[in-house]
């Protein structure tokens, strides 16, 4: 399998079902909070009684609009909503209203942050347009139970071309457009509570071949895991078919994450056309280019533009495309900077210290970690010598613990560092009063003991004396 | 008799987009009736609309926006009172086919 | 001696109701009394609200002994079973609907009520709106009161017949193809369809929502448009709704058409057509002439294709209105092993032969490799047809034309003839095609005493100039409406 395996490359887009960060639903008044009781956030609308009509919510548009500016798609200035008919229990009106010919975003494409060894991919968009979500059904053994607080909820729908070969870039792809609507605040981009879902069309083709394979779609993926495990599952399942002189079939596939692997949905066969027609009920939407300019101004700093400035401001390509991939990360990085003269220190610390503790935890990235004023007081400390790179590092890791102040912390753990000069003094006249062989030796030429000395020092004053001080009064010494 | 316009397996295949169930006489009257209808709107062909846009709407373009408000209180109870089926506070419903 | 106060028109009751010369419990009890008589003959209503009607006539009787009415204060209406009301059970004529009692009012109806007008009962109709006869309501066909075997028209028959038979003083139905004009003029009574978009349609149970509009049936023009200001206006509710001001109708009401130009459309009058229909509605043009108008000939040329045009359109968007109906949320449920089965089983259970016939005509014309060839290509006749009415108006202030064919119909004699049927709604529908505003008046009767219409149509918008005719023609018309055998 494996030597076959690589004779294949896989061909992979995505669309990506994400909820807008409003407070109302995309055509009523129903509120949008998740974890309501069961049928509390309905109405007649999203509840498709006879006789209602839906209403555009504009602040999904200026959402839609933002994600489109971001991703640096074309926004239409006229599009339309059309009905995609389909039964299902959760579907209330037996169709979902969405848009299909004309998106409100077209084309645009996102970044992928570099990888280890600087690589970077532009993953294109084919659109991206506004639909509203379906209700939720609670499948028990004999029956279900369906509750309608989600139907109506506005998403947008991003999706990609057919630009990604692996499971890992689906992964990347994935996180960066999650960071991209966290930036523009359209998506908490929450996958465990439903509201950032995948769809992936995968399919395989021989290296090399410009032609494309028949492509299989795998719904129902509601994390990274499963994203790249069911491309993984696909990929070999499909190039197994193909090797053995089989057919891949053009089906849809769900995810069983309990036995991680894909399988046919048996409704999808029995009766599959949309029969989609513009909406009725909905004139055109009409989008004028003050309204466009609008929502560009008030446009927080994108992700490009941020890692421009920051290259701009000395940091490596490399040490920008890290800290601006999650704007949290970001936003963090630059709280800890008021006061710090070197801003390159404050990097790496995001980059490792912080951003390890946050890997380490299921919590938020903001959650997860010490205030970031804190984590800016304790390198200025390190700054003006006050305590030593690795007492910063002994104390963060007692401030992720316990949540302290770093002061507090530093004070807690005695960490400061001793810089008075007569007390350095006393310690190196004590070191080189106990080992007179040594300094003999280093004044005969012997510098590489110069260390030893240093050591020697640091550990009479218990890690703290300043290593820079010890160095001067040292050299001053042993020259004498 | 003028060529068919609609088969009995393309009545069939609508019936199940449309999900009714009919019986073999619904079928065939169905088809009747829909090849008569077919027949009928052939006459459009007679008109050449190569370069006429298509009306969707009669209204004015340009749909109204609301702002993003909550307006509805939960009303579980008023918006369930219809349900032909529930069990607490959901609507009940046989097992679902995928 | 029953006072027959029902037999006023809205303008009369209204006078008296603010004189305090009738009360509008007397009123409203002399509509229910009447409704109590015809009703086994007519079939006019699904549900008759005797105790809320009474109720609310008391309510309104407070108000106008306080002097501060609002402008339909104590008049009783009858109200197609189309419209949701709060807490009163609204079927759409179909058994799928038989129980649902909407939690809801529907924006007309909220603006009925607050303008302090008294519902009687919810009228019979085709089967959502689909038919032109009442014949296709799930719970039997509404009668003429002129001629109790023959048909009332449709969809709105039940509300045309409620008014021609005095049930109530006005009416509410709605009009997709015909559907307010045709029973209007098979029952004698004036029924407006305004230009689509001027009143909303929220609440209104959808058939094709492109084409539905909602509008009164009354007595007079008069009474059409005092209801019709009550109805009009933008609604943040529906999104397809006009935010024009609405005009004050009733002012419009000059009796002056002098230098009016009618157009008389040439596709209007064809051959098959019951020639009593063509002379009434020539000599109503004489009148018109007489009264100072000028008349002059115009061609809709695209007249024959509108059917064909709606029906492709109107059974499209049915079908995926009426997709809601899957015996799961409310309405009737046939109970079945799985989802799939259940939806398949109710709605075959709960949907007519009519409506089932367009759901299916519907759903094939938007199936995949038919789109083009039936629902595009229907749509862009309706641009020509559209087009035609545009051209047409350069000429023309206000159009008068037949609005049927035929007087009404004997009950059962299209039933077994989609077609036949569909067709004569070929006079009507081409103005829900182009969106316009359309009202039918009584302009004669035919040699059995049945009601003649005639069909007023205006650009978008001008309902006046429809009401400003019709008005005149009233006030002049040479022609007394017969009293109805019911
Ligand atoms: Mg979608
Ligand atoms: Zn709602």
């Amino acid at each position: 399998m494996t030597t076959n395996r690589d004779a294949y490359e896989a061909v992979i887009g995505l669309e990506v079902h994400t909820h807008l960060l409003t407070r109302s639903k995309l055509f009523c008044g129903c509120s949008t909070t998740f974890g309501a009781g069961p049928n509390e956030n309905v109405c007649p609308i999203c509840m498709g009684m006879p006789g209602v009509l839906p209403v555009l919510n504009r602040r999904v548009v200026e959402l839609a609009i933002r994600t489109g500016l971001a991703a640096h798609s074309t926004i239409a200035p006229y599009s339309i909503f059309d009905r995609k008919s389909y039964f299902y229990p959760d579907l209330p009106k037996g169709y979902q209203i969405s848009q299909y010919e004309t998106p409100i975003c077209k084309g645009g494409y996102i970044d992928l942050p570099p990888t280890e060894n600087g690589d970077t991919r532009r993953i294109g968009l084919t659109r991206i347009h506004i639909e509203e979500d379906a209700g939720k059904n609670i499948h028990h053994e004999s029956y279900s139970l369906v509750d309608f607080n989600r139907s109506g909820v506005p998403l947008i729908e991003i999706v990609s071309e057919p630009d990604l070969r692996s499971a890992e870039d689906a992964g990347a792809y994935l996180r960066q457009l999650r960071a991209i609507l966290r930036y523009v605040d359209a998506s908490d981009g929450k996958m465990e509570e439903g509201s950032f879902r995948c769809d992936c069309n995968v399919s395989v083709r021989k290296r090399g071949a410009k032609e494309y394979g028949v492509r299989t779609e795998i719904k129902n993926l509601n994390s990274f895991r499963f994203v790249e495990d069911a491309i993984e599952y696909e990929v070999d399942r499909q190039i197994a078919i193909v090797e053995s002189g089989g057919k891949v079939a053009q089906e849809t596939h769900l995810w069983d994450p309990a036995r991680k692997e894909t399988r046919p949905m048996r409704s999808k066969e029995y009766a599959n056309d949309y029969r989609y027609f513009p909406e009725p009920d909905l004139p055109p939407l009409v989008v004028p280019a003050e309204m466009v300019e609008k929502v560009r101004a008030s446009m927080p700093e994108l992700p490009a533009d941020r890692k421009a400035r920051y290259v701009r401001e000395g940091l490596t390509e490399y040490e920008a495309g890290v800290l601006i991939a999650d704007r949290d990360v970001a936003d963090y990085f630059e709280a800890t900077l008021p006061g710090l003269k070197n801003r390159k220190s404050a990097a790496n610390w995001v980059m490792t210290e912080v951003l390890r503790v946050a890997r380490d935890s299921d919590q938020l990235f903001v959650e997860a970690v010490p205030p970031a004023n804190e984590v800016g007081a304790l390198l200025q400390m390190v700054e003006a010598q006050k305590i030593s790179l690795n007492a910063a590092k002994t104390a963060f890791a007692a401030m992720v613990k316990s949540g302290k102040g770093a002061e507090a912390t530093i004070a807690e753990l005695g960490l400061a560092q001793v810089s008075d000069e007569s007390a350095i003094a006393a310690a190196c006249d004590k070191v080189l009063a106990a080992e007179p062989e040594k300094v003999a030796e280093y004044r005969a030429g012997r510098d590489k003991l110069f260390g030893f000395f240093v050591g020697a020092v640091m550990k009479a004053m218990g890690g703290k004396g300043n290593p820079k001080v010890i160095n001067e009064i040292l050299r001053a010494k042993l020259a004498g | 008799m003028p060529e068919s316009k609609i088969t009995l397996e393309q009545v069939r295949h609508v019936a199940l987009l449309a999900r009714l169930e009919l019986s073999p006489q619904d079928e065939d009257r169905l088809r009747a009736d829909m090849d008569e209808m077919l027949a009928y709107v052939d006459k459009l062909n007679e008109l050449d609309t190569k370069n006429i846009a298509p009306t969707t709407q009669v209204g004015e373009a340009g749909t109204p926006m609301r702002d993003d408000e909550v307006t509805n209180q939960p009303a579980a109870d008023a918006m369930l009172a219809n349900a032909p089926s529930r069990e607490r506070g959901y609507f009940k419903v046989p097992k679902i086919i995928e | 001696m029953p006072s027959e106060l029902n037999k006023l028109t809205i303008a009369e009751a209204s006078a008296k109701l603010r004189a305090r010369e009738i009360t509008a419990t007397q009123l409203t009890r002399d509509c229910l009394e009447r409704i109590a008589a015809a009703e086994p003959k007519l079939h006019a209503f699904l549900t008759v609200c005797e105790k809320e009607a009474l109720e609310k006539a008391h309510a309104a009787d407070a108000r106008l002994d306080a002097g501060k009415a609002p402008a339909l204060c104590g008049i009783p209406l009858g109200i197609k079973d189309i419209y949701a009301t709060k807490g009163v059970r609204t079927t759409c004529a179909s058994r799928i609907l038989e129980t649902f009692v909407p939690p809801f009012d529907a924006t007309v109806i909220e603006r009925l009520r607050t303008d302090g007008a008294i519902f009687v009962g919810k009228t019979n109709m085709d089967e959502f709106a689909m038919g032109s006869s009442t014949e296709n309501s799930a719970f039997g066909a509404t009668t003429n009161p002129h001629d109790t075997e023959r048909v009332a028209g449709g969809s709105s028959g039940g509300s045309a017949a409620a008014v021609a038979a005095h049930e109530c003083l006005g009416a509410l139905g709605t009009d997709t193809g015909g559907s307010i004009r045709e029973p209007a003029s098979f029952c004698g009574v004036v029924g407006i369809k305004p230009t689509y978009s001027r009143v909303s349609r929220y609440g209104v149970i959808a058939f094709a929502s492109s084409l539905d509009q909602v509008g009164p049936f009354t007595k007079s023009v008069r009474d059409a448009a005092i209801i019709l200001r009550t109805l009009a206006g933008r609604d943040p509710r529906d999104s397809t709704c006009s935010a024009r001001p609405v005009p004050d109708y009733e002012s419009a009401l000059t009796g002056d058409v002098k230098g009016l130009r009618i157009g008389v459309p040439r596709e209007y009058f064809v051959e098959g057509m019951q020639p009593e229909v063509e002379k009434a509605v020539r000599a109503a043009l004489k009148n018109y002439e007489s009264l100072g108008a000028s008349t002059v000939e115009i061609t809709l040329p695209h007249t024959g294709y509108a059917i064909a045009a709606y029906y492709l359109l109107a059974t499209a968007e049915a079908s995926a209105n009426l997709a809601r109906y899957d015996g799961i949320r409310y309405g009737l449920r046939v109970n079945a092993e799985n989802n799939i089965a259940l939806n398949e089983t109710t709605r075959a259970k709960g949907f007519g032969a009519e409506v089932k016939r367009r759901i299916m005509l519907g759903t094939f014309a938007l199936s995949a490799g038919y789109y083009d060839a039936y629902y595009l290509k229907a749509q862009k006749v309706r641009t020509l047809i559209r087009n035609d009415f545009e051209r047409a108006f350069e000429k023309c202030d206000l159009i008068v034309a037949p609005v049927v064919p035929t007087t009404a119909f004997k009950l059962g004699e299209k039933m077994n003839d989609p077609l036949t049927m569909y067709l004569s709604d070929i006079f009507t529908i081409s103005v829900n095609l182009a969106g316009l505003p359309g009202m039918s008046m009584p302009c004669g009767h035919d040699s059995k005493n049945l009601p003649i219409g005639m069909q007023l149509i205006a650009p978008p918008f001008a309902e006046e100039t429809i009401l400003r005719a019709g008005d005149a023609f009233e006030r002049t018309g040479s022609f007394k409406p017969r009293t109805p055998v019911v």
